[in-house]
Protein backbone atom coordinates (compact mmCIF):
# COMPACT_ATOMS: atom_id res chain seq x y z
CA UNK A 1 0.00 0.00 0.00
CA UNK A 2 1.38 3.67 -0.85
CA UNK A 3 2.10 6.50 1.55
CA UNK A 4 -0.41 8.51 2.15
CA UNK A 5 0.11 12.58 3.27
CA UNK A 6 -1.80 12.99 6.76
CA UNK A 7 -2.05 16.64 8.64
CA UNK A 8 -3.26 16.79 12.02
CA UNK A 9 -3.85 19.77 14.41
CA UNK A 10 -0.67 18.99 16.86
CA UNK A 11 -0.66 20.83 19.72
CA UNK A 12 -2.81 23.83 17.96
CA UNK A 13 -0.45 23.76 14.59
CA UNK A 14 -0.92 21.71 11.27
CA UNK A 15 1.62 19.12 10.63
CA UNK A 16 1.74 17.40 7.85
CA UNK A 17 3.77 14.19 7.25
CA UNK A 18 3.98 11.27 5.21
CA UNK A 19 3.23 8.20 6.70
CA UNK A 20 2.65 4.11 5.74
CA UNK A 21 -0.24 2.66 6.75
CA UNK A 22 1.84 1.00 9.50
CA UNK A 23 2.96 4.32 10.90
CA UNK A 24 1.39 4.73 14.30
CA UNK A 25 0.40 7.84 15.68
CA UNK A 26 2.80 7.00 18.55
CA UNK A 27 5.35 6.89 15.85
CA UNK A 28 4.72 9.89 13.77
CA UNK A 29 5.32 11.79 17.19
CA UNK A 30 8.50 10.53 18.09
CA UNK A 31 10.01 10.02 15.24
CA UNK A 32 8.59 12.76 12.78
CA UNK A 33 7.75 15.58 14.77
CA UNK A 34 10.50 14.35 17.42
CA UNK A 35 7.94 15.07 21.06
CA UNK A 36 9.46 12.54 23.35
CA UNK A 37 6.95 12.59 26.11
CA UNK A 38 4.46 10.24 24.61
CA UNK A 39 6.22 6.89 25.43
CA UNK A 40 6.59 3.62 24.20
CA UNK A 41 6.37 1.39 26.98
CA UNK A 42 4.41 -2.06 26.32
CA UNK A 43 3.09 -1.20 22.03
CA UNK A 44 0.27 -3.05 22.76
CA UNK A 45 -2.12 -0.86 24.28
CA UNK A 46 -1.60 -2.06 27.70
CA UNK A 47 0.38 0.66 29.62
CA UNK A 48 -1.21 3.63 28.83
CA UNK A 49 2.44 5.53 28.52
CA UNK A 50 1.71 7.21 25.24
CA UNK A 51 -1.74 8.46 25.67
CA UNK A 52 -2.37 11.51 23.97
CA UNK A 53 -5.70 13.52 23.29
CA UNK A 54 -7.56 12.72 20.11
CA UNK A 55 -10.18 15.29 19.49
CA UNK A 56 -10.41 15.57 23.29
CA UNK A 57 -10.05 11.93 24.25
CA UNK A 58 -7.76 10.35 25.67
CA UNK A 59 -6.32 6.97 23.55
CA UNK A 60 -3.67 4.89 23.97
CA UNK A 61 -1.54 6.51 20.39
CA UNK A 62 0.80 2.88 19.81
CA UNK A 63 -2.42 1.19 18.81
CA UNK A 64 -3.94 4.17 16.26
CA UNK A 65 -2.51 4.08 12.56
CA UNK A 66 -2.01 7.79 11.97
CA UNK A 67 -3.78 7.72 8.37
CA UNK A 68 -7.26 7.20 10.17
CA UNK A 69 -6.91 10.25 12.44
CA UNK A 70 -6.04 12.59 8.84
CA UNK A 71 -7.87 15.97 10.02
CA UNK A 72 -7.75 15.36 13.60
CA UNK A 73 -6.56 17.68 16.37
CA UNK A 74 -3.86 16.07 18.84
CA UNK A 75 -2.83 16.74 22.27
CA UNK A 76 0.05 15.85 23.81
CA UNK A 77 2.27 16.52 26.72
CA UNK A 78 4.35 18.81 25.76
CA UNK A 79 1.31 20.87 24.22
CA UNK A 80 0.37 21.81 28.37
CA UNK A 81 2.71 23.83 29.94
CA UNK A 82 2.72 27.84 28.47
CA UNK A 83 6.63 28.26 28.25
CA UNK A 84 8.18 27.54 31.40
CA UNK A 85 4.36 27.51 33.47
CA UNK A 86 3.35 24.69 34.13
CA UNK A 87 -0.38 23.86 33.70
CA UNK A 88 -2.64 22.88 36.90
CA UNK A 89 -2.38 19.14 36.52
CA UNK A 90 1.45 19.27 35.63
CA UNK A 91 1.71 21.63 38.87
CA UNK A 92 -0.03 19.30 41.29
CA UNK A 93 2.20 16.31 39.82
CA UNK A 94 5.05 17.93 41.31
CA UNK A 95 3.50 19.54 43.99
CA UNK A 96 2.48 16.31 45.24
CA UNK A 97 5.22 13.71 44.38
CA UNK A 98 2.74 12.10 41.82
CA UNK A 99 6.41 11.05 39.92
CA UNK A 100 9.22 9.09 40.71
CA UNK A 101 10.75 7.54 37.28
CA UNK A 102 8.41 9.34 35.38
CA UNK A 103 7.94 6.75 32.12
CA UNK A 104 4.17 7.03 32.80
CA UNK A 105 3.77 10.81 33.64
CA UNK A 106 2.87 12.09 30.47
CA UNK A 107 0.26 9.20 29.82
CA UNK A 108 -0.86 9.48 33.45
CA UNK A 109 -1.39 13.65 32.91
CA UNK A 110 -2.94 13.75 29.47
CA UNK A 111 -6.08 10.63 31.12
CA UNK A 112 -6.15 13.35 33.99
CA UNK A 113 -6.10 15.89 31.73
CA UNK A 114 -9.36 14.77 29.67
CA UNK A 115 -11.25 13.48 32.65
CA UNK A 116 -11.14 17.34 33.99
CA UNK A 117 -11.84 18.89 30.73
CA UNK A 118 -15.01 16.43 30.94
CA UNK A 119 -16.11 16.63 34.44
CA UNK A 120 -14.10 19.56 36.48
CA UNK A 121 -15.64 17.95 39.55
CA UNK A 122 -14.46 14.74 39.91
CA UNK A 123 -14.74 11.72 42.71
CA UNK A 124 -12.19 9.76 43.52
CA UNK A 125 -13.82 7.36 42.11
CA UNK A 126 -13.47 9.20 38.85
CA UNK A 127 -9.81 9.66 39.09
CA UNK A 128 -9.04 6.14 39.59
CA UNK A 129 -11.40 5.39 36.47
CA UNK A 130 -9.71 7.44 34.27
CA UNK A 131 -6.54 6.36 35.12
CA UNK A 132 -7.20 2.85 35.34
CA UNK A 133 -5.30 2.22 32.01
CA UNK A 134 -1.92 3.86 33.18
CA UNK A 135 0.28 1.66 34.49
CA UNK A 136 2.38 2.67 37.00
CA UNK A 137 5.49 0.22 38.49
CA UNK A 138 6.85 3.66 41.12
CA UNK A 139 4.66 5.60 43.09
CA UNK A 140 1.36 3.13 44.16
CA UNK A 141 -1.30 5.58 42.78
CA UNK A 142 -2.09 7.44 45.94
CA UNK A 143 0.14 10.27 45.20
CA UNK A 144 -1.40 10.56 41.38
CA UNK A 145 -4.90 10.48 42.40
CA UNK A 146 -3.94 13.23 45.13
CA UNK A 147 -2.20 15.28 42.60
CA UNK A 148 -5.60 14.95 40.33
CA UNK A 149 -8.21 16.02 42.97
CA UNK A 150 -5.66 18.96 44.03
CA UNK A 151 -5.70 19.46 40.42
CA UNK A 152 -9.28 19.61 39.83
CA UNK A 153 -9.42 21.82 42.72
CA UNK A 154 -7.03 24.11 41.77
CA UNK A 155 -8.54 24.67 38.29
CA UNK A 156 -12.33 25.16 39.41
CA UNK A 157 -9.94 28.07 41.67
CA UNK A 158 -11.12 26.55 44.88
CA UNK A 159 -9.42 28.68 48.08
CA UNK A 160 -8.95 25.40 49.91
CA UNK A 161 -6.20 23.68 47.94
CA UNK A 162 -4.75 20.57 49.71
CA UNK A 163 -1.08 21.77 50.74
CA UNK A 164 1.68 18.47 50.66
CA UNK A 165 2.05 16.61 53.52
CA UNK A 166 5.25 15.85 55.06
CA UNK A 167 5.53 13.47 57.56
CA UNK A 168 6.87 14.46 61.02
CA UNK A 169 9.36 11.87 62.89
CA UNK A 170 6.94 10.61 65.93
CA UNK A 171 10.18 10.18 68.38
CA UNK A 172 12.44 13.10 69.30
CA UNK A 173 15.60 12.99 66.84
CA UNK A 174 19.18 11.96 68.57
CA UNK A 175 21.03 14.59 67.21
CA UNK A 176 23.33 14.01 64.86
CA UNK A 177 27.10 13.23 65.14
CA UNK A 178 29.25 15.96 64.41
CA UNK A 179 30.45 14.68 61.58
CA UNK A 180 30.11 10.72 59.92
CA UNK A 181 33.19 8.80 59.89
CA UNK A 182 32.63 6.84 56.68
CA UNK A 183 34.84 3.77 58.12
CA UNK A 184 33.14 3.04 61.33
CA UNK A 185 30.08 0.18 61.04
CA UNK A 186 27.02 0.26 62.41
CA UNK A 187 24.27 -2.56 62.60
CA UNK B 1 -20.22 -17.60 53.56
CA UNK B 2 -18.80 -14.04 54.75
CA UNK B 3 -16.35 -11.37 54.28
CA UNK B 4 -13.32 -12.24 57.19
CA UNK B 5 -10.92 -9.43 58.32
CA UNK B 6 -7.93 -9.98 59.61
CA UNK B 7 -5.02 -8.49 60.73
CA UNK B 8 -1.05 -9.28 60.63
CA UNK B 9 2.41 -8.04 61.39
CA UNK B 10 6.04 -8.76 59.57
CA UNK B 11 9.15 -7.08 60.53
CA UNK B 12 12.71 -7.00 58.31
CA UNK B 13 15.88 -5.78 58.73
CA UNK B 14 17.33 -4.68 55.98
CA UNK B 15 21.29 -4.35 54.98
CA UNK B 16 22.57 -0.74 53.68
CA UNK B 17 25.40 -1.54 50.42
CA UNK B 18 26.61 -4.90 49.65
CA UNK B 19 30.63 -6.12 50.26
CA UNK B 20 31.77 -8.24 47.53
CA UNK B 21 35.46 -7.11 46.86
CA UNK B 22 34.68 -3.56 48.57
CA UNK B 23 32.17 -1.27 47.67
CA UNK B 24 32.76 2.15 46.21
CA UNK B 25 31.89 5.36 45.30
CA UNK B 26 32.97 8.72 44.03
CA UNK B 27 31.68 11.89 43.47
CA UNK B 28 33.43 15.15 41.60
CA UNK B 29 32.28 18.85 42.66
CA UNK B 30 33.15 21.83 40.79
CA UNK B 31 32.49 25.82 40.36
CA UNK B 32 31.03 26.94 37.19
CA UNK B 33 32.03 30.91 36.33
CA UNK B 34 28.53 31.30 37.29
CA UNK B 35 28.48 30.54 40.86
CA UNK B 36 26.52 26.78 40.21
CA UNK B 37 28.07 24.09 41.71
CA UNK B 38 28.13 20.77 39.54
CA UNK B 39 28.15 17.34 41.43
CA UNK B 40 29.83 14.88 38.93
CA UNK B 41 28.66 11.42 39.36
CA UNK B 42 27.96 7.87 37.35
CA UNK B 43 25.04 6.93 39.75
CA UNK B 44 22.18 6.79 38.13
CA UNK B 45 18.69 8.24 39.32
CA UNK B 46 15.81 5.63 38.85
CA UNK B 47 13.15 7.71 40.12
CA UNK B 48 13.98 7.04 43.72
CA UNK B 49 15.26 10.86 43.83
CA UNK B 50 19.00 10.75 44.52
CA UNK B 51 20.05 13.37 42.57
CA UNK B 52 17.36 15.36 45.12
CA UNK B 53 19.26 13.66 47.75
CA UNK B 54 22.51 13.94 46.80
CA UNK B 55 21.90 17.71 45.88
CA UNK B 56 20.70 18.48 49.40
CA UNK B 57 24.01 16.92 50.71
CA UNK B 58 26.25 19.23 48.79
CA UNK B 59 24.33 22.61 49.52
CA UNK B 60 24.20 21.73 52.91
CA UNK B 61 28.13 20.91 53.12
CA UNK B 62 28.80 23.68 51.07
CA UNK B 63 26.57 26.06 52.72
CA UNK B 64 24.75 27.48 49.74
CA UNK B 65 21.08 27.31 48.19
CA UNK B 66 19.98 24.13 46.65
CA UNK B 67 19.41 25.61 43.63
CA UNK B 68 23.00 26.22 43.11
CA UNK B 69 23.39 22.76 42.96
CA UNK B 70 23.41 21.23 39.76
CA UNK B 71 23.42 17.36 39.58
CA UNK B 72 25.05 15.96 36.15
CA UNK B 73 24.53 12.05 36.44
CA UNK B 74 25.00 12.09 32.54
CA UNK B 75 27.71 9.26 31.08
CA UNK B 76 28.61 6.53 33.05
CA UNK B 77 31.33 6.18 30.66
CA UNK B 78 33.07 9.03 31.75
CA UNK B 79 32.06 10.26 35.09
CA UNK B 80 33.93 9.36 38.18
CA UNK B 81 33.29 5.71 39.26
CA UNK B 82 29.81 4.26 40.43
CA UNK B 83 29.25 0.63 41.81
CA UNK B 84 25.27 1.65 41.17
CA UNK B 85 21.83 2.60 42.20
CA UNK B 86 21.23 -0.80 44.06
CA UNK B 87 21.34 -2.72 47.50
CA UNK B 88 19.86 0.20 48.89
CA UNK B 89 23.25 1.67 48.90
CA UNK B 90 22.71 5.22 46.87
CA UNK B 91 21.78 7.56 49.31
CA UNK B 92 24.19 6.37 51.93
CA UNK B 93 27.64 5.79 49.30
CA UNK B 94 26.89 8.10 46.72
CA UNK B 95 25.86 10.85 49.87
CA UNK B 96 29.01 10.04 51.54
CA UNK B 97 31.24 11.01 48.52
CA UNK B 98 29.34 13.45 47.67
CA UNK B 99 30.10 15.11 51.39
CA UNK B 100 33.48 14.12 50.93
CA UNK B 101 34.08 16.07 47.36
CA UNK B 102 31.70 19.20 48.45
CA UNK B 103 33.73 19.86 51.86
CA UNK B 104 37.15 19.61 49.98
CA UNK B 105 35.22 22.56 47.43
CA UNK B 106 34.63 24.60 50.56
CA UNK B 107 37.63 24.49 52.15
CA UNK B 108 38.73 26.17 48.45
CA UNK B 109 35.44 28.79 48.01
CA UNK B 110 36.07 30.10 51.61
CA UNK B 111 40.40 30.31 50.73
CA UNK B 112 38.82 32.58 47.46
CA UNK B 113 36.49 34.28 49.76
CA UNK B 114 39.02 35.42 52.09
CA UNK B 115 41.64 36.65 49.29
CA UNK B 116 38.93 38.50 48.02
CA UNK B 117 37.98 39.97 51.41
CA UNK B 118 41.41 40.56 52.55
CA UNK B 119 40.25 38.12 55.73
CA UNK B 120 41.23 34.72 57.06
CA UNK B 121 39.51 31.98 55.64
CA UNK B 122 39.31 30.25 59.36
CA UNK B 123 37.14 33.65 60.04
CA UNK B 124 34.55 33.01 57.33
CA UNK B 125 31.27 31.38 57.44
CA UNK B 126 28.15 30.71 54.73
CA UNK B 127 25.07 31.86 55.44
CA UNK B 128 23.08 29.33 53.56
CA UNK B 129 21.58 32.16 51.04
CA UNK B 130 24.60 32.44 48.93
CA UNK B 131 27.01 34.37 50.72
CA UNK B 132 30.34 34.21 52.73
CA UNK B 133 30.84 36.32 55.33
CA UNK B 134 33.44 37.25 57.82
CA UNK B 135 31.93 35.49 61.11
CA UNK B 136 29.62 37.89 63.33
CA UNK B 137 29.18 40.76 60.43
CA UNK B 138 26.60 41.19 58.47
CA UNK B 139 28.82 43.67 56.04
CA UNK B 140 31.50 42.22 55.21
CA UNK B 141 30.42 39.61 53.23
CA UNK B 142 30.67 38.72 49.29
CA UNK B 143 28.02 36.51 47.45
CA UNK B 144 29.27 32.59 45.95
CA UNK B 145 28.92 33.77 42.20
CA UNK B 146 31.49 36.79 42.59
CA UNK B 147 33.92 34.40 44.27
CA UNK B 148 33.59 31.82 41.66
CA UNK B 149 34.58 34.49 38.61
CA UNK B 150 37.04 35.92 41.25
CA UNK B 151 38.39 32.11 41.16
CA UNK B 152 38.45 31.63 37.33
CA UNK B 153 39.28 35.26 35.75
CA UNK B 154 41.71 36.52 38.94
CA UNK B 155 42.65 33.98 41.06
CA UNK B 156 43.00 31.42 38.77
CA UNK B 157 41.58 28.84 40.84
CA UNK B 158 39.37 25.69 40.20
CA UNK B 159 37.05 25.70 43.44
CA UNK B 160 36.53 21.88 42.93
CA UNK B 161 36.76 18.85 45.39
CA UNK B 162 36.87 15.44 45.14
CA UNK B 163 34.94 12.40 46.97
CA UNK B 164 35.06 8.52 47.41
CA UNK B 165 33.59 6.73 49.91
CA UNK B 166 34.56 3.20 49.96
CA UNK B 167 33.07 -0.13 52.00
CA UNK B 168 36.61 -1.66 52.22
CA UNK B 169 36.06 -5.80 51.11
CA UNK B 170 35.65 -8.12 54.18
CA UNK B 171 36.70 -11.76 53.58
CA UNK B 172 34.18 -14.45 55.21
CA UNK B 173 36.38 -16.21 58.59
CA UNK B 174 36.16 -19.38 57.09
CA UNK B 175 35.87 -21.72 60.12
CA UNK B 176 32.77 -19.39 61.30
CA UNK B 177 31.52 -17.18 57.69
CA UNK B 178 31.99 -14.24 60.23
CA UNK B 179 32.28 -11.22 58.19
CA UNK B 180 31.43 -7.42 57.92
CA UNK B 181 28.69 -7.55 54.85
CA UNK B 182 26.82 -4.32 55.14
CA UNK B 183 27.88 -0.35 56.72
CA UNK B 184 24.89 -0.13 58.70
CA UNK B 185 20.98 -2.00 58.86
CA UNK B 186 17.37 -0.16 58.40
CA UNK B 187 14.62 -1.65 60.21
CA UNK B 188 10.67 -1.73 59.64
CA UNK B 189 7.81 -3.10 60.06
CA UNK B 190 4.22 -3.06 58.54
CA UNK B 191 0.97 -4.18 59.92
CA UNK B 192 -1.78 -5.09 57.23
CA UNK B 193 -5.26 -5.55 57.43
CA UNK B 194 -7.10 -7.79 54.87
CA UNK B 195 -10.96 -9.05 54.01
CA UNK B 196 -10.80 -12.22 52.88
CA UNK B 197 -13.86 -13.25 51.19
CA UNK B 198 -14.52 -17.29 52.08
CA UNK B 199 -16.65 -17.89 48.90
CA UNK B 200 -14.29 -16.74 46.53
CA UNK B 201 -10.91 -16.55 48.53
CA UNK B 202 -10.12 -12.91 46.85
CA UNK B 203 -8.27 -10.72 49.42
CA UNK B 204 -8.44 -7.39 49.50
CA UNK B 205 -5.45 -5.37 51.33
CA UNK B 206 -7.65 -2.81 53.51
CA UNK B 207 -5.12 -0.67 55.23
CA UNK B 208 -1.13 -0.80 55.65
CA UNK B 209 0.82 0.70 58.52
CA UNK B 210 4.61 1.25 57.96
CA UNK B 211 7.01 2.24 60.74
CA UNK B 212 10.48 2.50 59.42
CA UNK B 213 14.07 3.15 61.36
CA UNK B 214 15.74 4.60 58.26
CA UNK B 215 18.90 6.67 60.16
CA UNK B 216 17.96 9.78 59.36
CA UNK B 217 15.30 10.47 56.85
CA UNK B 218 17.18 13.26 54.33
CA UNK B 219 14.19 14.42 52.24
CA UNK B 220 10.99 13.01 54.28
CA UNK B 221 8.65 13.13 51.44
CA UNK B 222 10.92 11.11 49.03
CA UNK B 223 10.84 8.48 51.99
CA UNK B 224 7.36 8.12 52.28
CA UNK B 225 7.24 7.80 48.79
CA UNK B 226 9.50 5.19 48.58
CA UNK B 227 8.11 3.50 51.68
CA UNK B 228 4.18 3.29 50.01
CA UNK B 229 6.07 3.15 46.76
CA UNK B 230 7.13 -0.32 47.50
CA UNK B 231 4.48 -1.31 49.72
CA UNK B 232 2.27 -1.50 46.42
CA UNK B 233 4.96 -3.51 44.80
CA UNK B 234 4.83 -5.76 48.05
CA UNK B 235 1.29 -5.69 47.93
CA UNK B 236 1.30 -6.93 44.22
CA UNK B 237 3.59 -9.57 44.88
CA UNK B 238 1.72 -10.87 47.76
CA UNK B 239 -1.78 -11.00 45.89
CA UNK B 240 -0.90 -10.60 41.90
CA UNK B 241 2.45 -10.89 40.19
CA UNK B 242 3.59 -13.98 39.04
CA UNK B 243 5.51 -15.24 35.27
CA UNK B 244 3.88 -18.86 36.26
CA UNK B 245 0.66 -20.00 35.56
CA UNK B 246 -2.28 -19.92 38.37
CA UNK B 247 -3.39 -23.53 38.05
CA UNK B 248 -1.01 -26.43 38.32
CA UNK B 249 -0.10 -28.53 34.96
CA UNK B 250 -1.85 -25.34 32.58
CA UNK B 251 -0.04 -22.78 31.07
CA UNK B 252 -3.68 -21.57 30.16
CA UNK B 253 -3.63 -19.21 32.93
CA UNK B 254 -1.15 -17.52 33.41
CA UNK B 255 -0.06 -14.65 31.97
CA UNK B 256 1.56 -14.65 28.60
CA UNK B 257 1.95 -10.87 28.65
CA UNK B 258 2.19 -7.78 29.67
CA UNK B 259 -1.51 -7.01 29.28
CA UNK B 260 -2.03 -9.76 31.13
CA UNK B 261 0.79 -9.57 34.05
CA UNK B 262 -1.62 -8.67 36.98
CA UNK B 263 -0.47 -5.51 39.06
CA UNK B 264 -2.59 -3.70 41.53
CA UNK B 265 -4.16 -0.88 39.69
CA UNK B 266 -5.00 2.56 41.26
CA UNK B 267 -8.62 1.08 42.70
CA UNK B 268 -7.00 -2.35 44.52
CA UNK B 269 -4.59 0.40 46.62
CA UNK B 270 -5.21 -0.15 50.57
CA UNK B 271 -5.34 3.45 52.58
CA UNK B 272 -1.23 3.74 54.62
CA UNK B 273 0.05 5.12 56.75
CA UNK B 274 3.56 6.33 57.36
CA UNK B 275 5.79 6.70 59.96
CA UNK B 276 9.79 7.15 60.41
CA UNK B 277 11.61 6.86 63.56
CA UNK B 278 14.96 8.51 63.12
CA UNK B 279 17.99 7.23 64.43
CA UNK B 280 21.10 8.86 62.79
CA UNK B 281 23.24 5.66 61.54
CA UNK B 282 26.80 6.99 62.23
CA UNK B 283 28.34 6.22 59.22
CA UNK B 284 25.60 7.80 56.86
CA UNK B 285 25.37 11.37 55.32
CA UNK B 286 23.56 12.92 57.78
CA UNK B 287 22.94 9.95 59.48
CA UNK B 288 21.17 8.44 56.75
CA UNK B 289 20.59 4.73 55.76
CA UNK B 290 19.69 3.12 52.78
CA UNK B 291 16.09 1.95 52.40
CA UNK B 292 15.50 1.35 48.45
CA UNK B 293 14.71 -2.57 48.00
CA UNK B 294 13.14 -3.23 51.76
CA UNK B 295 10.18 -1.48 51.05
CA UNK B 296 8.66 -4.26 49.51
CA UNK B 297 9.40 -6.65 52.15
CA UNK B 298 7.69 -6.66 54.91
CA UNK B 299 4.08 -5.89 53.48
CA UNK B 300 3.93 -9.39 51.87
CA UNK B 301 4.28 -11.77 55.42
CA UNK B 302 2.45 -8.96 56.91
CA UNK B 303 -0.23 -9.73 54.21
CA UNK B 304 0.17 -13.49 54.84
CA UNK B 305 -0.37 -13.33 58.82
CA UNK B 306 -3.38 -11.43 58.07
CA UNK B 307 -4.66 -13.85 55.90
CA UNK B 308 -4.01 -16.65 58.31
CA UNK B 309 -5.69 -14.32 60.88
CA UNK B 310 -8.59 -14.26 59.17
CA UNK B 311 -9.67 -17.44 57.68
CA UNK B 312 -6.59 -19.54 59.27
CA UNK B 313 -4.85 -20.57 56.03
CA UNK B 314 -1.69 -20.50 56.17
CA UNK B 315 -0.52 -19.56 52.77
CA UNK B 316 3.78 -19.96 52.16
CA UNK B 317 4.39 -19.79 48.26
CA UNK B 318 3.32 -16.25 46.15
CA UNK B 319 1.13 -14.79 44.94
CA UNK B 320 -1.90 -15.54 47.53
CA UNK B 321 -4.45 -16.35 44.47
CA UNK B 322 -8.33 -17.00 45.31
CA UNK B 323 -7.39 -20.30 44.23
CA UNK B 324 -4.68 -21.39 47.29
CA UNK B 325 -7.22 -19.59 49.28
CA UNK B 326 -9.85 -21.85 48.92
CA UNK B 327 -8.12 -25.01 48.68
CA UNK B 328 -6.41 -23.83 52.30
CA UNK B 329 -10.04 -23.49 53.37
CA UNK B 330 -11.07 -26.68 51.76
CA UNK B 331 -8.47 -28.63 53.62
CA UNK B 332 -9.11 -26.54 56.94
CA UNK B 333 -12.92 -27.87 56.45
CA UNK B 334 -11.71 -31.44 55.50
CA UNK B 335 -9.97 -31.76 58.70
CA UNK B 336 -12.62 -30.28 61.06
CA UNK B 337 -15.09 -32.74 59.35
CA UNK B 338 -12.29 -36.14 59.76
Amino acid sequence: MPSTIVTIELNGTDRELIARPSTTLLSALRETFGLMGAKRGCAQGGCGSCTVLLDGRPVVSCLIPVVTVDGSAVETIEGLADGERLDDVQQAFVDHFATQCGFCTPGMIMSATALLNRKPDPTRQDVTEAICGNVCRCTGYEPIITAVLAAAERRRGDPAVPTPTVPTPTVPTPTVPARPAPTEAEV
Amino acid sequence: MALRHGRGYAAVNYPTGMNLGGDPSQALVHATTMGGFVVTLSSVDLGQGLRTVVAQCAAETLGIPLENVIVDTADTDTGPHCMGTFASRGTHRVGNAVIVAAREARDVMLQVAADELEVDAEDLETDGTGFVRLKGSSEKKIHISEVALAAHFRQGRTISGRGIFLKEPSTPVPETGEMDPDSCQAHACTVAEVAVDDETGVVEVLRLYNAYEIGRALNPALATQQVEGGAWMGLSHALFESTEPYYPHSREHGPVDFTEYLMPGPADIPAQTSVFLERPAGNGPFGAKGIGEMTANAPIPAIANAVYDAVGVRLTSMPFTPEKVLRGLDELRAGRAG
